[in-house]
């Protein structure tokens, strides 16, 4: 009679489906590990005035010194500036003021300045724009990457973010988009005046850009020929440039889309003030400075309109240090910084001094 | 019938009605509903009329809890996603960016993070949902024995292949695939046992029975033969129901009821095989319909955390509306100027402000969609999964004696845990241990204190280590060694043959078995062996040796003395009364099969008319004869069938039959071998089990037996029981009445073998039973005498309760047979109705159970659990206000709560007991009034005028004892209370009291309590229970905890978190509570800064991008900044930050506060967060600014340090707000910053062209070789983060909080640790529920003490007598003040007998109580004559020198507390009496009967005067004295 009696031992431990969890043979007492547990080893940092003192201090120590010595190289920073938007009636390039993208002739107009220190090491020559905001999303956004990167096919349609800069008497613009349209297009030629005679001084303009955007990231459209006018065969001007992309300079290898001066401009500053390189003035040799100080005078050939955004145009000639440019912010904020912190540090000594002891002696009575 | 139905394949036939019903149910779900489900077997050749309908509208079997199909996964859970709110908006958001005129990012890259998250989400959900599938796959491949109907036999089947009118033939052990209907059993009394541990955790083995007819059936059961009609309710979830009846082909009907019904899910035991139909099958089944998964709750944190997140959604919304607004006029300012910069749209034309403005508003919704938290949702549930986990593996939730651990039943509500304000107990089985132990008890007025049980507890209590155990069962008496160890081997094979082996825990091998002994039957050693009193022994022994010599000598048995006989009946109401069933499992299984014809319980009013007939009945074969068993089990049919052939002689036989042969009844194989065995040796007590459904019944069984009147066995129709002397006595169990709660009673209706009388045996609450003893005459001597055993037992019964037992009254009736034949008819009319059977049955039960004749009283001691007291402590200390909620009454409940230390002795207690709601008002209103005086005494003038109508005891307080207020009150009172106009003043009273204690609770008065403090308090509840009257307490609660004890699953069902025992609440609470709620309230305030911060760094560029929507940070940075970079630290200092260490947490119960008034968390926090955002921001945003301003630097080569120094902000920021640095800690952060730097360069190098717009080439290459990006990024986190740092350090030294108090507690070496919760509580000792009762009672200069007791006990009409309560601990109490007595006459001319009785003899008889009270009379008085006016000092008075009914002292209070007793009409008694103060005592008594025939009306009016009233009573009392 005692059939089946264990037939269906093994199927108790199955799961019945109505819920009761469990049911395994083993105990169910969890391990007794350090992390289970929570118990892992751990360093439990009280922030109390006592611990942190000596981090303030440190800092204090580091951040003064490094301070100073930003302070200092950017002070050794020569740098002069011209604005020659000509905005002011007294202004050369006051006549200027109106020109429009191709105004032909081109409007000239010449500033005279002095410079009162020599700049030593060599000199870089920006030209600024205030209040131009090509940081602007819509405009940041229209250019194609590929036509620059020399994509033929991207060359004869390029993409959808260069509307409406795309297309341009039914044929393709290269380059394509706002960014590129809006190229700037003064021409700054700097001359040093020594007894009424004009010398040109040599501006260098290649190596203003990265490496890696002239050599990676722009490159003409490859083809059979070196020819870049034929290469760019079947695309137009964009509407603001005066000459195809073709014939922005002489060199083949500042021409086209690989031209240093556009791939600078095509890097989009993040502020609306801002400067971008324009030329380089190298130091001939050791025993002379690169600029002597003296009278100099800026040629400019005005055409790029900035007057009716109220912008403003500079010219800057600027050494640079490790850190780059002139600017005494990183300094003077370090400094002060490393001030705080130490007169924090000694603010906290004080109350580590007051309550501390008080702590310690309430925490431990008796 | 071959060319029938394909076996289980066939649909079942539904009645045309039916069928009829659901498509007229189809067409307007507002017709009638079809009531009931027709079944029929499915092996019935299908007739004419019913063509197989084409689909099966019945649910077959197949189990499947799965959502989705391979198909339907992809839509149907997006579909469900996209119910949730956020995921819908980051779609949108994703999907905006398509549209080109607002679009931010790269459309394609906007989706990933969306599509990540759903992803994510998508496959956690498809993993549990093929989890799911695996579990069903597995029980719809189990197989059972389905009758074939091409076979002709029981073939195997796929549970999933079952239907509804299927055979199903079930072996032992077998569980059962769908809700069956028992045809057939193999036992031959058609029962069929089964366990129910899968559906309610219950172990204890159930009877089923066959149904009726089938049972009568001659021959084996033949499916094919079946052609009754069962109709039967539609499936529902109610597990205790089950009502439908079967119609025969002869067209008779039978009731079927629950007993006969196997769930789903539930074991066969005992029973070799049982046949059944299908009813209901599959999804239908009410084991799977009762199984409703996971709920969701929402916690008070993501409630709190959701204002938040909308909070958000406005900031966003007012940036892009000043950004869009900015970017109106920005376009407007250059009107037609067209400047270079600015793009036309595609057509050419440029757009006019406000249209640029509108699509700008888009844009930026897209560009700072961040602010929103995308990640949070999901980050707070990966985190809480962890906290989960970590609750689950803590050991130290882990109770080893149960091998079961906690259960997070509700994963998303843990950081609840550490925010709780009020924790509603049960009491029974949460505090104490449900482990029933018998104590004492008094018969016939005669009190047996079992003194050598009590210390053979004591032992056990000592023993409660694990080797001293064993020892001390060595230790007590003799008799129970061999028990002792009968037990553990017959345990360990129960956990061999039963599926008990999930309870083996870790022990050694003896240590296990006497664990399982515990868990298996409710019957440890310490509850079975019970040493017997010798007194009571002695004077049953005599009982017996009486009866036998009565019995022999054709004595009729009433010659025995009542006390004797009262003995006798007393322990045979002990061991009958109940319904345990008996059973020894270790015995091999061999079924004697004896088949008796008579059946359970009379049937019919013939059939007790045949078997009582008088003349047949006068049999006295009682004594048990093992040797005529004649009947071998090789002939059990033919008997049976022989027996059922029913003519009045063969019934006649039958009963002599059963007669002879009643010791071999059994209810199964088990014990009727083992029975034999018994018969023929001395019985061994140890070989039985007792299985109870309730553990105070197996205590009395037990008990029973310890008194040589053991149960042996146990059958549907008729008990037997063992007795010295006697032998073995069967009685022939005619009904049994069972417990309810509305009744608080249970019965029994026998025949008693030895009388043939027909006896009713009644247990129940010692309220009930007192209220239904037949009214004794005090003119005749009996009646007199019965009275005084009435009251002694009164006595008895408040001394128990007093000590914390449970009491339990037993009662007998004798009824004559005409009125047990006058009783019948209506009673079975009651079984055979089906509509509301319950209720019949109730009102059937009312009537048999009065004029009861009183036997005796029991009190059973339920042990507290491990550690309750202090965990009760602890948790108060924690500031959590701790109600217990209680059935139990008031005595016993209250002293639990002295016992749990819920109560303390100097606390002032309010007992509030009412009887209308009227009463109930104004006892409310007094309560409050004079707390409301205590308070405006302590505020204003200390000494000025004591209004409050003595309530404020006579003792002295000292002042620095703290006490305060205990509300007591009871369900009739409660009841009230909760009524709409009253709750106010109940939960204004409640509140400031500082533990209310409800006693007499139903469960619903539970549920309600529960959520009127949740609703009305606004307070975080936690509820915690066992049994399943605590289940809606615990769904109302904020967090229902259930306990997993022996009381059965169906509290953990219903519960957010199970745990083993109460004392796991403490670490529950108050470390993981603590732990989860400081995370995940850190983790979210970090990510609404974490967004904010990097939010507003776009936000400020705006400025100067002309608010175009511009973003300086690369879109891939801004899109997967939260996703990759920053959420690994955040998530692992959600998960594994400590702030404070466990002992701490615990040591210091104080700093759970924190959570409770949300500190970690609270609004303002919000906006600090923000505040703090806004600032950290600026700095990360301005000093690139100003480093870089006028510089060559392009877009993204200053946007890149911009973001890393975000970076860098937000994980020191972090680093700042970790408190526990774990290797984990470390390796996130770096990992985060590195993971940062190598996306970053590995996506700056990876393609010149490919990332348009931003077009990142080589920008990370070069910033890198750059010295400014270094220094840029050293300082701007120290000046973001300086301000923070500052704080958090001067917080920590000059105003630390509670928990970094605790967490510098952790650094000290721990002899001085403990030295420094003093300097905590000190810090902040202000509970405003606490108001010091020292100060309340100003006039009292002489204790040390402060005790302050009040009570203003309102008798009950209807009650003689009230009684106080010990509420002193034996330690500390002076020896008059142990035990006391308040007397309390009943009003004028409501005397009722026991109350009489009992007021005259306290005096008489107990002396000490009389003493106690003279004592204590005295002590009063000196304490009065030290003290200056105290209007309570009137009363005393009058109670001390007449009888002035109403009011007197209660020397209970174990100092000089008082109970002010208020009946219905004494409120303004009480009032009056103040203003007339000793008119006279007459004219007392006539404003009492004056006021008693006052209307409420009246009474309310009064009410209103009372105020100024008591100002009277305050100066005429100064007068008096």
């Amino acid at each position: 009679m005692a059939v089946n009696y264990n037939a269906k031992e093994e199927a108790d431990g199955h799961p019945s489906g109505v819920g009761v969890p469990g049911g395994a043979g083993k105990s169910r007492k969890p391990d007794n590990t350090a992390f289970k547990q929570q118990r892992l080893p751990a360093w439990q940092p009280i922030l109390t005035a006592g611990t942190v003192l000596p981090a303030f201090f440190i800092i204090g120590l580091i951040f003064i010194p490094i301070g100073i010595g930003i302070f200092v190289t950017s002070n050794n920073i020569r740098e002069y500036e011209i604005d020659y938007t000509g905005t002011d009636s007294s202004s050369p390039c006051n006549k200027c003021l109106n020109v429009s993208w191709n105004s032909t002739p081109p409007c000239t107009c010449t500033i005279n300045f002095t410079l009162d220190q020599p700049f030593e090491t060599n000199v870089f020559m920006y030209y600024g724009l205030s209040n131009f905001y090509q940081n602007h999303r819509r405009y940041v956004k229209s250019r194609d990457d590929s036509q620059l990167n020399g994509d033929n096919n991207s060359l004869l349609h390029p993409s959808k973010e260069c509307e409406p800069y795309s297309m341009s008497e039914n044929k393709p613009i290269a380059p394509c988009g706002a960014i590129a349209n809006s190229m700037f297009n003064d021409t700054l030629e700097l001359f040093r005046i020594d007894n009424e005679t004009r010398t040109p001084i040599t501006l260098n303009k290649k190596g203003i850009a990265w490496w890696t955007d002239k050599n990676v990231k722009f490159r003409n459209p490859s083809g059979n020929t070196n020819n870049l006018t034929a290469l760019f065969q079947g695309t137009t001007k964009p509407v603001n440039w005066p000459k195809p992309v073709y014939m922005l300079d002489s060199e083949t290898d500042n021409n086209g889309f690989i031209n240093e001066d556009f791939i600078v401009w095509m890097r989009t500053a993040a502020l609306p003030t801002f400067r971008k390189l324009y030329r380089l003035i190298e130091r001939k040799n050791n025993l002379q400075p690169t600029l002597q100080a003296g009278k100099y005078s800026l040629d400019i050939t005005y055409n790029y309109p900035v007057h009716s955004f109220d912008g403003r145009k500079r010219m800057i000639l600027s050494t640079i240090s490790w850190m780059g440019g002139k600017n005494p912010f990183l300094g003077i904020a370090y400094i002060t910084v490393g001030s705080i912190c130490f007169f924090l540090g000694v603010v906290l000594l004080v109350i580590h001094h007051k309550y501390g002891n008080r702590n310690t002696s309430a925490d431990i009575p008796n | 019938m071959a060319q029938d139905a394909e076996g289980g394949e066939d649909a079942p036939q539904v009645l045309k009605e039916e069928e009829k019903e659901r498509k007229n149910r189809r067409r307007s779900k507002r017709k009638k509903e079809s009531k009931t489900r027709t079944v029929r077997s499915n092996l019935l050749l299908p007739g004419p009329e019913a063509e197989k309908p084409q689909r099966s509208p019945l649910a077959n079997n197949r189990l499947k809890t799965t959502k989705y199909t391979a198909l339907s996964f992809l839509p149907k859970n997006l579909f469900e996603q996209f119910h949730r709110l956020a995921n819908v908006y980051f779609v949108f958001i994703a999907l905006l960016n398509f549209v080109p005129a607002v679009n931010a990012f790269q459309p394609v890259l906007a989706l990933a993070p969306v599509l990540f998250i759903l992803a994510v989400t998508a496959i956690k959900d498809l993993w549990e949902d093929y989890s799911r599938y695996r579990s069903d796959n597995e029980i719809n491949h189990m197989e059972c024995l389905v009758y074939c109907r091409n076979e002709k036999k029981y073939m195997n089947r796929y549970w999933k292949e079952v239907e509804v009118g299927d055979f199903i033939q079930l072996r032992c052990n077998e569980i059962i695939p769908a809700d069956i209907l028992l045809l057939s059993s193999s036992d031959p009394d058609g029962l069929c046992h089964i366990e129910t541990a899968n559906l309610d955790g219950e172990t204890n083995l159930k009877q089923r029975q066959v149904v009726r007819r089938f049972l009568e059936l001659d021959s084996e059961f033949d499916p094919l033969k079946f052609t009754s009609v069962i109709e039967c309710e539609k499936p529902n979830n109610d597990l205790s129901r089950f009502r439908g009846y079967i119609v025969h082909k002869s067209g008779k009907r039978d009731g079927l009821y629950k007993e006969n019904l196997l769930l789903r899910g539930c074991t066969v035991r005992n029973t070799e095989e049982v046949t059944g139909i299908v009813i209901y099958a599959g999804h239908e089944t009410k084991a799977l319909l009762n199984n409703s998964g996971p709920r969701y709750k929402r916690s008070k944190l993501e409630r709190q955390m959701n204002i938040d997140v909308l909070w958000c959604v406005l900031i966003l919304i007012v940036m892009c509306l000043f950004s869009a607004i900015g970017h109106g006029l920005w376009v407007w300012q250059y009107g037609e100027k067209k400047p270079a910069f600015s793009v036309p749209g595609l057509d050419g034309n440029y757009l006019s402000p406000v249209l640029a403005a509108v699509y700008l508003f888009l844009t930026m919704i897209i560009v700072f969609q961040v602010l929103i938290p995308i990640s949070l949702y999901v980050s707070i549930e990966v985190v809480k999964a962890c906290q989960v986990f970590f609750i689950h593996q803590d050991k130290d939730l882990y109770d080893e004696e149960t091998d079961s651990q906690l259960q997070c039943r509700a994963l998303n509500i843990t950081e609840d845990l550490g925010q709780m304000q009020y924790i509603f107990s049960d009491k029974t089985g949460t505090l104490t241990e449900n482990k029933m132990v018998f104590r004492r008890c008094t018969v016939s007025g005669i009190e047996y204190s079992h003194d050598a049980n009590a210390r053979r507890l004591a032992m056990y209590q000592e023993a409660d280590s694990e080797e001293e155990e064993t020892a001390a069962k060595g230790g007590t008496l003799s008799q129970r060694n061999s028990v002792s160890s009968h037990q553990s081997i017959k345990v360990v094979h129960r956990s061999l043959s039963m599926k008990s082996h999930r309870r083996t825990g870790s022990r050694a091998e003896a240590k296990r078995a006497s664990i399982l002994s515990k868990h298996t039957a409710f019957s440890s050693p310490m509850e079975k062996d019970i040493t017997p009193d010798p007194n009571l022994l002695e004077k049953v022994n005599e009982c017996a040796r009486n009866l036998e010599v009565m019995r022999s000598h054709e004595q009729p048995l009433s010659q025995l003395t009542p006390e004797l006989s009262d003995i006798f009946d007393f322990f045979i109401a002990l061991t009958i009364c109940n319904t345990v069933v008996v059973t020894s499992p270790d015995q091999p299984r061999q079924k004697v099969r004896v088949r008796f014809e008579l059946k359970s319980p009379v049937k019919t009013i013939e059939d007790f008319i045949r078997r009582f007939t008088p003349s047949r009945l006068t049999s006295g074969s009682n004594s048990s004869s093992s040797s005529s068993l004649t009947t071998s089990k090789s002939m059990p049919r033919v008997g049976s069938s022989i027996l059922s052939s029913t003519s009045t002689e063969s019934t006649l036989l039958k009963l002599e039959e059963k007669l002879a042969h009643s010791p071999q009844m059994n209810n199964n194989g088990y014990s009727s071998q083992q029975d034999r065995r018994a018969i023929g040796s001395r019985p061994e007590e140890g070989e039985l089990r007792y299985e109870a459904e309730s553990p105070d019944e197996a205590a009395l069984v037990y008990a029973a037996r310890a008194y040589n009147c053991a149960l042996v066995g146990r059958l549907s129709d008729q008990v037997s029981v063992e007795l010295p002397h006697l032998g073995r006595l069967t009685f022939e169990l005619l009904h049994t009445l069972g417990f309810d709660s509305i009744r608080k009673r249970m019965s029994v209706v026998v025949r008693h073998p030895l009388t043939d009388e027909i006896n009713v045996y009644t247990k129940g609450a010692d309220s009930v039973i007192m209220d239904l003893l037949l009214p004794c005459s005090s003119d005749d001597p009996r009646g007199n005498h019965q009275k005084k055993i009435q009251s002694k037992t009164q006595n008895y019964l408040n001394l128990y309760a007093v000590d914390g037992l449970r009491t339990l009254c037993i009662a007998k009736r004798v009824l004559s047979k005409e009125e047990y034949a006058s009783w019948l008819k209506s009673h079975l009319e009651a079984e055979s109705s089906i509509e509301n059977r319950e209720e019949l049955l109730f009102q059937s039960a009312l009537r048999i159970e009065t004029n009861l004749h009183l036997l005796g009283a029991t009190g059973i001691e339920d042990r507290l659990q491990d550690g309750v007291p202090e965990t009760i402590a602890n948790l108060r200390k924690a500031g959590l206000q701790i109600w217990i909620l209680t059935g139990d009454k008031q005595e016993t409940a209250i002293n639990i709560a002295y016992a749990c230390k819920l109560l303390d002795h100097d606390e002032e207690i309010i007992t509030l007991n009412a009887e209308s709601l009227e009463t109930s008002a104004a006892l409310l209103d007094h309560c409050l009034q004079y707390i409301e005086s205590k308070f405006s005494n302590n505020t204003i003038d200390k000494t000025a005028g004591n209004t409050t109508v003595g309530f404020c005891p006579l003792s002295p307080p000292s002042s620095s004892v703290h006490s305060s207020l205990g509300l007591v009150i009871d369900g009739k009172t409660l009841a009230y209370a909760l009524d709409k106009t009253l709750e106010d003043k109940f939960l204004s009273l409640a509140r400031r009291c500082r533990s209310v204690l409800c006693c007499r609770s139903t469960p619903l008065q539970k549920s309600m309590v529960v959520k009127l403090v949740r609703d009305k308090l606004k307070a975080m509840t936690l509820a915690i229970g066992d049994g399943a009257n605590d289940v809606s307490m615990i769904q109302v609660a904020d967090v229902g905890v259930g306990i997993s004890g022996p009381e059965g699953m169906q509290a953990v069902m219903a519960s957010d978190f199970a745990v083993p025992r109460f004392r796991h609440l403490e670490k529950l609470l108050l470390v993981h509570g603590h732990w989860c709620y400081s995370r995940l309230a850190n983790m979210v305030l970090y990510f609404f800064y974490k967004n904010a911060m990097f939010v507003a760094l776009l936000f400020w560029y705006q400025f100067y991008c002309g608010f175009s929507g511009s973003s300086m940070i690369d879109q891939w940075y801004l899109i997967f900044f939260n996703v990759l970079f920053s959420s690994l630290p955040q998530l692992v200092t959600g998960v594994l930050d400590k702030d404070i260490p466990a002992e701490v947490l615990i040591g210091v119960p104080h700093l759970y506060k924190s959570g409770q008034k949300m500190e970690e968390y609270q609004p303002h926090m919000f906006w600090m967060n923000m505040i703090d955002a806004l600032y950290q921001s600026l700095v990360c945003f301005y000093i690139p600014f100003f480093t870089y301003y006028d510089s060559e630097v392009d877009l993204f080569s200053w946007g890149t340090p911009i973001t890393t120094i975000a970076l860098f902000t937000i994980i020191l920021h972090l680093a700042i707000e970790t408190k526990t640095w774990t290797l984990f800690h470390w390796s996130s952060c770096i990992f985060s910053i590195l993971l940062f730097f190598i996306v970053a360069l590995v996506y700056n190098a990876s393609c010149p062209i490919c990332y348009p717009p931003s077009n990142p080439y080589w920008t990370m290459e070069k910033l890198m070789g750059e010295p400014v990006f270094y220094l840029i990024c050293i300082i701007s986190p120290v000046v973001a983060l300086l301000p923070r740092f500052l704080y958090r350090t001067l917080q920590g030294t000059v105003f630390p909080t509670q928990l970094q108090l605790g967490r510098q507690l952790n650094r000290l070496p721990p002899e001085t640790r403990n030295q420094i919760p003093n300097r905590l509580n000190i810090k902040k000792e202000t509970i405003p529920q606490k108001p010091p009762c020292a100060e309340h009672c100003p006039q009292n200069p002489k204790s040390n003490d402060s005790d302050c007791f009040k009570a203003c006990n309102q008798t009950p009409s209807s009650q003689s007598s009230q009684y106080g309560n010990d509420p002193a601990f034996p330690s500390n109490t002076k020896a008059e003040h142990t035990t006391g007595l308040s007397v309390t006459a009943s009003p004028p001319g409501s005397l009722l007998c026991g109350g009489e009785k009992h007021s005259s003899e306290a005096n008489s008889q107990e002396r000490s109580l009389g003493f106690h009270e003279i004592t204590h009379n005295t002590s009063e008085m000196e304490s009065m004559s030290v003290e200056e006016t105290f209007p309570w000092n009137t009363t005393v008075d009058q109670s001390s020198f007449s009888l002035l009914n109403w009011i007197t002292s209660t020397p209970l209070f174990s100092r000089f507390g008082r109970v002010l007793q208020l009946s219905p009409h004494r409120l303004q008694n009480e009032v009056q009496d103040n203003m007339c103060v000793l008119g006279s005592i007459s004219s007392l008594h006539q404003d009492f009967k004056g006021l008693t025939g006052k209307n409420s009306n009246d009474f309310q009016e009064q009410l209103k005067g009372t105020p100024t009233n008591f100002c009277k009573s305050e100066t005429l009392e100064t007068t008096f004295l």
